[in-house]
């Protein structure tokens, strides 16, 4: 609900989910899991990825059901039998991926499936346009309202995707992981609406796996683990080392477990790229043993290049130099067979197949390596997958396990596997730890450091700022297609990018209190 | 409840591991069995509709369990089942091949008028006849890659050229080869009927390719996802063309086949394969958005179509009524594995 709520504050708490259990075949998602959220606050849930945060929101959206517990809704005991009904009962939920309909306008999905007509059914665009206004106007957002959602970007569609949920008379808004796809200045405003809801009574409860967005935006925090409570705290009393600790049982100085190593000669250089459509030149180099940070924004180019490095997309020009000689890299297939591997920032799309299995997806960039004319020799194959899935601790039941039923920590440890299989020289990690939990990024952290010290030259792409400060030996700063800085390991602060990656101090204005662990 | 976190961190690590790996050992059996029913059920389906039919025509007709027509059964499924085998690798790439038809007309055509005007021997004839077909898928797999056009219309444009093509050599008119011609169609190598051996070759060669080789792996990655097929140094171009040729040389040597069975280069022969053998395909389990498809699904998709057909017949059911009912099991198929897509994806 937008409007003031009628109910006075001290009352009982907006939700209350009590001793809820609920099993899986073969697994125990919740053992009775408690969760109090208060009106008129945001609530973060904290936890790995598999700690049962999902469950425990689709209960409360009615997406799934509960095997044991009780919910409250204001002081209240309520039956929740599906999602309608769960709207029913004013509660809203956001997923990740959007569902609305992209061929329709802004308007249209705000109010779709209960568009304006008048008696013959025919739809009043007039009334739809002033009401959508209305929506939008008590969220205090700007959307095109007319435009059709394909073409806005991921954070205007979030927003839209809120404004509808908003449109319902909602007391309680659920969030999952909002802010994964969008940049920072999309954070703040959407930090903004979120306040906003909040000063108007509506409880919130937002997941994330981001502690600064947590420690910045929301008030309490339940974390979970393994289907329980480790515990609740007041975002005032507490510290991302605390929060930590308490998601994974290992503290903040770990989580970058950077180790030092000496970088040796010049593996790669990169000499006047130009990606087709860009005007600038790019050259760099990188070592062996040596971490290159990628900075920038989104858009900033910095995929683009990697991919014009190993001739996925056209350059216009440009030479690579391997060990100092220069390599004519003609397509991905070339780069492969120059030792260079690239780990994709799609990873649905572009970083697992789907349907192959583990096994198969573990030895595609290898192939030729398992092969004799042409015949797979699937001893060797199975041995090297099931080594690797051994190192890398893949979760997995079996190397038969089709690689979608994984979990996403557990899908990029398997491209990643991928590529210590190719046993490449360098390696270009692009955004490496997107969407998965803490647990399996400091897994991938301890695997890059073991790659350095095998002498490995890895460039690493990150937008997640005190990753790559936490990481790199060195860090480039991408403008508009162009290094417009570089800064050596301890030199630079999140902010120093901040102003690289945007060119003017003003936008530099983070709005989250996260400190980098090496400060 | 800041004990309890405590209390995970004290835990001896040691038992936390061995409790874990005796679980992932449970699960992994469990997990090795559900996947293995999976795959005897997706293959069961068919078969046990197979059985079904075959079960139901033994009881109606006495004809059909004589020796006679069950090898005149595997005798008229070859040519589609040799096809089918074909049309999956391509299926399992995430593209289809709508040419095969008139492929069957061409190369039929090609080898008899070799054979008649240039007095080639039969054999020769015969290898040029497949090659013919092999061409063509050179021209399809180029058209998919260099030229990027969607499977679909590039193999449809084909489709029509080819047959223009086969009409245009012969005039339209049949080509009567010499009785010589029949080797490959009315021939037995010890007591089994030539195409049945060539189609259990062409399986076995098929199913090798698929299940053993960078050939078949290629193309099932590339049929789950393209992209990173590519990033993973695969080369997709040529793993396409390979795959696009193999087709065109199956469907030469199914029609080679058919023209020697009836010892004529028909022009207008083939005008069923195209559906029939992508139908096999389906049914048997390959989906049309690619990366799944098996040759023995294939097979018992051939060998279902074909049972409706020889039925159909001891059941004295018009021509088209079987039409209808081939069009009918078509669509069945395709809606399941739609259906079966969605219910994944809604996992």
């Amino acid at each position: 609900m937008i409007e003031a709520s009628a109910t006075p504050t001290g009352q009982a708490p907006a939700v209350q989910m009590l001793s809820i259990q609920r099993h899986f075949p073969g697994v125990q998602a919740l053992k009775g899991v408690e969760l109090t959220v208060e009106q008129g606050e945001i609530h973060a849930i904290l936890g790995e990825n598999g700690a049962g945060k999902s469950t425990l929101m689709k209960i409360l959206a009615g997406a799934d059901r509960k095997d044991e517990g009780r919910i409250l809704l204001d002081g209240e005991e309520v039956r929740i039998s599906g999602p309608s009904d769960a709207l029913g009962w004013g509660i809203a939920t956001v997923y990740q991926e959007t569902s609305l309909a992209s061929h329709l306008s802004v308007a249209e999905n705000l109010f779709i499936g209960r568009l304006p007509t008048n008696r013959a059914g025919v739809v009043q665009w007039r009334r739809l346009y002033r009401d959508a206004r209305e929506v939008l106007k008590r969220l205090k957002l700007e959307l095109p309202l007319r435009l059709p959602v394909s073409q806005l970007t991921i954070a205007q569609q979030q927003m839209t995707e809120i404004a509808k949920a908003l449109s319902h008379r909602v007391r309680v808004l659920v969030l999952d992981e909002p802010t994964s796809a969008l940049t920072e200045t999309e954070v703040i405003e959407l930090h903004r609406v979120l306040r906003d809801l909040r000063a108007h009574d509506v409880a919130i409860i937002y997941i994330s796996h981001t502690i600064e967005e947590i420690l910045s935006l929301c008030d309490r925090v339940t974390v979970l683990r393994d289907g329980e409570n480790v515990g609740e705290r007041k975002v005032a009393d507490t510290s991302p080392d605390e929060l930590i600790r308490m998601m994974v049982g290992r503290s903040l100085v770990e989580l970058f477990p950077k180790q030092p190593a000496t970088p040796g000669d010049e593996l790669l250089r990169v000499e006047g790229m130009r990606v087709r459509g860009r005007d600038s030149e790019v050259s760099f180099s990188v070592r062996a043993g040596e971490i290159l940070g990628f900075a920038g924004l989104l858009g900033a180019g910095r995929t683009a290049l990697m991919q014009a490095i190993i001739g996925a997309i056209p350059s216009n020009s440009g030479t690579v130099y391997l060990r100092s000689k220069p390599v004519r890299i003609r397509g991905p297939h070339a780069a492969v067979a120059a030792s260079i591997g690239y780990l994709s920032d799609d990873r649905r799309r572009s970083g697992i197949a789907e349907l192959l299995t583990v096994g198969s997806n573990l030895t595609l960039a290898s192939l030729p390596q398992f092969s004799r004319a042409g015949v797979l020799r699937r001893r060797e194959e199975r041995r090297a997958a099931s080594e690797i899935v051994k190192t890398l601790r893949i979760v997995t039941p079996t190397l038969e396990q089709q690689v979608a039923l994984l979990s996403g920590g557990n899908q990029q440890k398997t491209v990643l596997g991928r590529w210590l299989i190719a046993g490449v020289d360098v390696l270009i990690l692009d955004e490496p730890t997107r969407g998965i939990d803490v647990g399996a990024k400091v897994e991938i952290y301890g695997l890059i450091n073991r790659l350095i010290a095998a002498g490995k030259g890895i460039i690493l792409l990150s937008s997640y700022l005190p990753e790559v400060l936490g990481m790199s030996d060195r860090v480039l700063v991408m403008r508009r297609g162009a290094i417009v800085a570089e800064f050596a390991r301890g030199e630079a602060t999140q902010e120093d990018i901040m102003f690289a990656a945007t060119g003017q101090r003003a936008a530099v204005t983070t709005g989250r209190t996260g400190r980098s662990p090496h400060e | 409840m800041s004990d309890a976190h405590e209390a995970a961190e004290k835990a001896p690590a040691g038992a936390t591991t061995a409790e874990a790996e005796e679980r992932a050992r449970r699960e992994q059996r469990q997990t090795l069995l559900r996947i293995w029913l999976r795959r005897v059920l997706q293959q069961l389906g068919p078969f046990a509709f197979v059985l079904a039919l075959g079960t139901f025509l033994a009881v109606e007709s006495s004809v059909f369990l004589t020796s006679t027509n069950i090898t005149a059964i595997f005798v008229q499924m070859s040519v589609i089942a040799i096809i089918a085998v074909g049309q999956t690798m391509v299926i399992i790439t995430a593209g289809i091949d709508l040419s095969v038809s008139t492929v069957v007309a061409l190369s039929g055509v090609i080898s008899t008028i070799v054979v008649v005007n240039d007095h080639v021997g039969v054999g020769l004839g015969m290898v040029l006849g497949v090659l013919v077909g092999g061409a063509v898928g050179l021209v399809n797999g180029l058209l998919v890659t260099v030229v990027r056009l969607p499977a679909f219309i590039a193999t449809l444009g084909t489709l029509s050229s080819v047959g223009g093509i086969a009409l245009l050599v012969t005039n339209g008119q049949p080509i009567a080869a010499p009785i010589s011609f029949d080797i490959l169609g009315d021939s037995h190598i010890g007591p089994i009927a030539t195409p049945i051996v060539v189609m259990v070759a062409v399986a076995l060669g098929g199913w090798f390719i698929l299940a053993r080789t960078t050939l078949g792996r290629s193309a099932y990655a590339i049929g789950s996802s393209y992209e990173t097929a590519r990033l993973s140094g695969i080369r997709v171009n040529r793993v396409l063309v390979s795959i696009y040729m193999i087709q065109g040389l199956l469907a030469g040597l199914g029609g080679v086949i058919v023209a020697s069975r009836v010892v004529t280069g028909d022009p207008s022969a083939g005008a069923n394969y195209n559906l029939n053998a992508i139908a096999a395909s389906v049914i048997g389990g390959a989906s049309l958005f690619g990366g799944e498809g098996t040759v023995i699904g294939a097979m018992i998709g051939a060998l279902l179509m074909e049972l409706i057909s020889n039925g159909s017949d001891l059941l004295n059911i018009s021509n088209f009524w079987q039409d209808f009912i081939l069009g009918a099991v078509i669509i069945a198929a395709v809606a399941y594995d739609q259906l079966r897509r969605r219910a994944l994806a809604r996992r």
